[in-house]
Parts: structure tokens; C-alpha cells; sequence
């Protein structure tokens, strides 16, 4: 089961969680990922995103983890739109049979949407709006299950 | 050969409009001469590539290198690394 939306208004990151296994016997193991907005002296946030690419990088992504791991389900929720801290801002599921996957997958997947899906934030701050610069350690942090991939090549 | 482009966030912001449609010459073949020859076009353009290092562009919905072909595009984005997550 493959689930993968985007939307401006919030979601419930139990109920995605709970889907995930309702119903079915082979599931042993559910990670449910939320990413939040974050006060540090921010009033507001705004994620603008490409339409139609960013479902498409993100089905990309998905498939992708589905080739690395035995996966029985994987849900991905990005909101777009403007945020508060405390907001939902994303949300990364995965389903397997052990732990060790569905651990794996999730991670994966979070660290390819922080550098490859297209989304900007944008921080509104005392008044001031500016865009977010792009960390090198999210760069980084992707960049790691490059080197696994081709090590294991 | 007209095409459409897009810009995001702060590109989209130095060159003052979200999309347009542009019929670059033939000698225009990749992201990178499409840089070049939308700099000369303005001080706006010059400013949202002043460093065009840091310009992410895609093809069709797919991220694209400098020198990945234009042959055959139909819609090419530029915008800033990536933040979402």
C-alpha cells in the first residue's frame, strides 16, 4: 500500500500510523515519522512547493525505497502552505515485517525529501520573512545512502 | 523552440514572475546556455543567476544537471536548493 499526498490541511499522524497495519497478520513492525515546525523565534512558515514535480520526486523516492527493503507499506504527507510552530509540517510511514526495514526506509526517505523534493521554506520571523538556506548536513545526510548503494554494488 | 519556465522562491521572487514562456535560439542546446542567455535578457535575470552554482533546475518534472539537453523539453524550473521536510 503506497500512500503519498500533499496537502495545505493537517493530518493525523496516529490514524496514518494505525492504517498501516490495520486489517493484516504479516506487519510486524510500523515507523511513523512526524516532522514538526519548530518554535526557535520563528512566528510563522511558508512551504511553497512545485506542483506535480514534488508528487513525482516523492513516488520516485518511494519506489526506490520499496527496491531497497520489503516494505508493506509506506505513507509520505507533506503540507504546503502557511505554518505555526507546533504545525505538522510532514509525515514519513513505513510498514514491514521486522523493525530493522521499516527503520531503515523511513530514514531514507526523510533525508532524500529534506534535499530533493522540491519545497522552500520560508521563515517569518519578528516581522521579517526570509527563505531558508539549504544545510549541508542535510546534504550530507543523504549523501550517505549514495555511498551504501554504490558500496554494495 | 518555445518552452515554458518556472521559478520558485526566491528566484521567482529577483525575477518578478512565477512563469513565462520563452523561444530561446537553436544555438541555446542546454541548462546551462538557457542561463546564459536568460542573464542577458535583464538585471533581473543577472541577479536570480548571479551565482549559478547554487541554481537547481529540472526538465519535465526530473532534476537536471547544467549540461543536460533541452531537446525536446516542454517545461524547465529554476529555483534554490531544496529545504522541505
Amino acid at each position: 500500500m503506497r500512500t503519498v499526498r500533499l496537502q495545505r490541511e493537517d493530518f493525523d499522524a496516529g490514524a496514518e500510523q494505525t492504517s498501516l497495519a490495520r486489517g493484516r497478520s504479516d506487519v510486524g513492525a510500523v515507523v511513523c515519522f512526524t516532522g514538526i515546525c519548530r518554535g526557535d523565534g520563528i512566528s510563522a512558515m511558508t512551504l511553497e512547493h512545485y506542483p506535480g514535480m514534488a508528487e513525482a520526486e516523492i513516488a520516485r523516492h518511494v519506489e526506490e525505497a520499496e527496491r531497497r527493503w520489503p516494505l508493506l507499506g509506506v505513507t509520505v504527507i507533506h503540507r504546503f502552505g502557511r505554518l505555526v510552530p507546533g504545525d505538522n509540517i510532514v509525515l514519513v510511514a513505513t510498514a514491514s515485517a521486522h523493525r530493522g526495514n521499516a527503520f531503515a526506509a523511513a530514514e531514507f526517505l526523510m533525508d532524500y525529501l529534506k534535499t530533493q523534493a522540491p519545497f522552500w521554506k520560508r521563515e517569518e520571523r519578528g516581522g521579517e520573512a526570509s527563505w531558508v538556506e539549504a544545510k549541508g548536513a542535510d546534504d550530507a545526510a543523504a549523501a550517505r545512502w549514495k555511498r551504501r548503494a554504490d558500496a554494495a554494488e | 523552440m518555445s518552452v515554458k519556465l518556472l521559478y520558485f522562491a526566491w528566484v521567482r521572487e529577483r525575477i518578478g514572475k512565477p512563469d513565462e514562456v520563452v523561444d530561446p535560439p537553436a544555438s541555446v542546446r542546454t541548462v546551462a546556455d538557457l542561463v546564459a542567455w536568460l542573464v542577458q535578457r535583464g538585471d533581473e535575470y543577472a541577479y536570480a543567476f548571479e551565482n549559478p552554482k547554487v541554481i537547481r533546475a529540472a526538465i519535465d518534472r526530473s532534476h537536471a544537471r547544467p549540461d543536460a539537453t533541452l531537446m525536446g523539453a516542454r517545461e524547465i524550473a529554476f529555483f534554490p536548493p531544496m529545504t522541505g521536510g
